[in-house]
């Protein structure tokens, strides 16, 4: 393995996605079905495929990305014409700050994912599927190329997947370091040779997508829990969760001040106190300050939110978001402003530069933020922060805007003395130089005030 | 285009509708020939392999992260500087390579050894602090490690 740590997981009840982590003979095609893969294939081959999109429906199964879009509706709005050309394209994008299950799944099991990438491109009429993986994923490419090479030579990718007549191929296509193709129109827009600009909506990729075809773009982790749904039943799926709008296994992957990060699978819906608690507690036997559930785009939550149900619907009900379950916990030293501050750096990086809310607006949060952290603000410029927040969210194409808003507004709200007495602390010390310094080299700054 | 490279794309060019869509393959396979970067006649090149404007290649390159328009070292060294990591201590990392290094970020070492630069999550937060040295990921790192792993580097 191309990577120097070891293997960073966890497990309550029984391992369903992550069974084959740590199974080195799943990597190869006879490995991963004597340990039982390609029977859910075998069986979506026999069935109608439009019975496999009502099994999916059926078992509440929603997208593991980000946005929680029930996944057998996403297929059902694939036209029905068969003469048409159909793609699935495998969102394999992994960048949302705090994301890595999906580099887990591809490492140790890509064989679950071809086996449910295979049936959704047999539930909608798919001929070709694209796994779009990020370029700095070299590894779990390399282990996905081979693996989809065995499964060509094994008969279960080609002119005739597993004997049944219909036709797959599988590629897998490399990114270049961008987070914003991680939302489906501009990772369609890279896929096609372009700048990940995203595309205005509708037309949906349903309709509309690849190569200006009915495409279904699903995340790896959704794919990865195809197989089990069919060869298990969606009831069996159904019964793991919080209710029925919040089913099955999840992936929750941990990071920051805990004692054990790492990937955890365990019933969608387990609260943040008990998730930590699997992760060893927070590290060095330090309290809890805060935690974000979803991802550098979900607002952030405070410790007396520790008993909250980690699921899409009572997250949304909350004011967060489930989003791609990357929890990244803060410990009573955490410093905040830090903490904001390094969001809206990334999120005014990765702005596409499409949209002017978005565009100047992570800019200027980066710039009130890094002028904060110099102790070089005053505090009515830190008040601007949350405001200029509040301006991007829904006023841009994509829901980066909206990610930047949720993911450094609410931090500004709810930690707004700390970071105030941080900020004066900071302008105690007098100016920052060396390169700490480093303002945003080239972009309009705002006027310095000293003295607040 | 280097045989090897055109080989890769004539593979390729069977899996895609238009050819505008080898432009990303193409210009990784570019930049492996071409030393980790893009001079000028790498992107020309794939212009005229893929019968592109190079101004359409170049606004391509300069989107993505992993596209170098300058030369970079042999060795190329990502720090992940993200929320997770900073909250680990990538700060120590990035300090650590100046001092091992001797140069600043973005700058190659005279002997064209190295470079190193701050990236955004690289998704190994489970690892944080981490670094990509080239295609490997390593992790856990701190202050000392990562001026083992530089010293390592030939």
């Amino acid at each position: 393995m191309a990577t120097t740590s070891p293997i960073k997981i966890g497990v309550v009840g029984e391992a369903v996605l992550l069974r084959n982590v740590g199974k080195p003979e799943a990597l190869t095609v006879d490995g991963y079905r004597q340990r039982g893969g390609y029977k859910a294939l075998e069986k979506a081959l026999a069935m109608d495929p439009a019975a496999i999109t009502e099994t999916v429906k059926a078992s509440g199964l929603r997208g593991r990305g980000g946005a929680g879009f029930p996944t057998g509706m996403k297929w059902s709005f694939v036209p029905k014409d068969p003469g048409k050309q159909k793609y699935l394209v495998v969102n394999a994008d992994e960048s949302e700050p705090g994301t890595f299950k999906d580099r887990v799944l591809m490492e140790h099991d890509p064989h679950q994912l071809i086996e449910g990438s295979a049936m959704c491109c047999r539930a909608v009429g798919a001929s070709v599927c694209y796994i779009y993986i990020r370029g700095e994923y070299v590894e779990a490419g390399d282990i996905l190329e081979r693996a989809i090479a065995d499964a060509y030579a094994k008969g279960v990718l080609g002119k005739d997947v597993l004997g049944s007549g219909f036709q797959l191929d599988m590629v897998v296509h490399r990114g270049a370091g961008a987070y914003i193709c991680g939302e489906e129109t501009g990772l369609l827009e890279s896929l096609e040779g372009k700048r990940g600009q995203p595309r205005v909506k509708p037309p949906f990729p349903a309709v509309v997508g690849a190569f200006g075809m009915p495409t279904v773009i699903n995340n790896v982790e959704t794919l990865c829990c195809v197989p089990h749904i069919l060869e298990r039943g969606p009831e069996w799926f159904k019964a793991i969760g919080t209710d029925e709008r919040n089913t099955g296994p999840k992936l929750y992957a941990v990071s920051g001040h805990v004692e054990k990060p790492g990937t955890y699978e365990v019933p969608i819906g387990i609260t943040f106190h008990e998730l930590l608690d699997l992760c060893g507690g927070v590290w060095k036997g330090r309290a809890l300050k805060a935690f974000i559930p979803g991802g550098a785009s979900a607002p952030v939550l405070l410790e007396k939110d520790r008993h909250i149900k980690l699921d899409f619907d009572t997250l949304a009900k909350a004011g967060t978001m489930l989003g791609s379950a990357a929890v990244m916990v803060m410990d009573e030293t955490a410093s905040m402003l830090q903490v904001a501050k390094r969001s809206a750096k990334f999120f005014n990086h990765e702005s596409c530069g499409q949209c002017t809310p978005c565009r100047e607006g992570t800019n200027w949060l980066e710039v009130l933020l890094t002028h904060a952290s110099h102790g070089e603000a005053t505090v009515q410029e830190v008040d601007l922060v949350p405001i200029v927040a509040k301006q991007i969210g829904g006023n841009s194409l994509c829901a980066l805007g909206d990610a930047a808003a949720m993911g450094v507004g609410p931090i500004l709200e709810k930690f707004r003395d700390e970071i105030v007495a941080e900020m004066k602390e900071a302008a105690a010390r007098g100016p920052v130089h060396g390169p700490a310094a480093h303002g945003v080299a080239g972009r309009p700054t705002l006027p310095v005030l000293h003295g607040v | 285009m280097p045989a090897a490279a055109r080989v890769k794309l004539d593979e390729l060019r069977k899996l895609y509708p238009t050819e505008r869509a080898l432009l990303l393959p193409a210009l990784h396979l570019a930049q492996k020939h071409w030393g980790g970067w893009l001079p000028e006649e790498a992107i020309l090149a794939v212009a005229a392999e893929l019968g592109l404007p190079p101004a359409e290649v170049y606004g391509v390159v300069t989107f993505y992260d992993l596209y170098h328009e300058k030369p970079v070292g042999r060795h190329r060294i990502r720090v992940c500087t993200n929320v997770p990591c900073m909250l680990r201590g990538s700060a120590e990392l990035m300090t650590a390579l100046g001092e091992a290094l001797g140069v600043e970020e973005n700058e190659v070492t005279p002997d064209d050894r190295c470079s190193y630069t701050h990236f955004e999550c690289l998704g190994a937060c489970e690892q944080a602090p981490m670094m990509m040295v080239d295609d490997t990921y390593h992790g856990d790192l701190d202050a000392e490690k990562v001026k083992a792993i530089v010293a390592g580097l030939e």
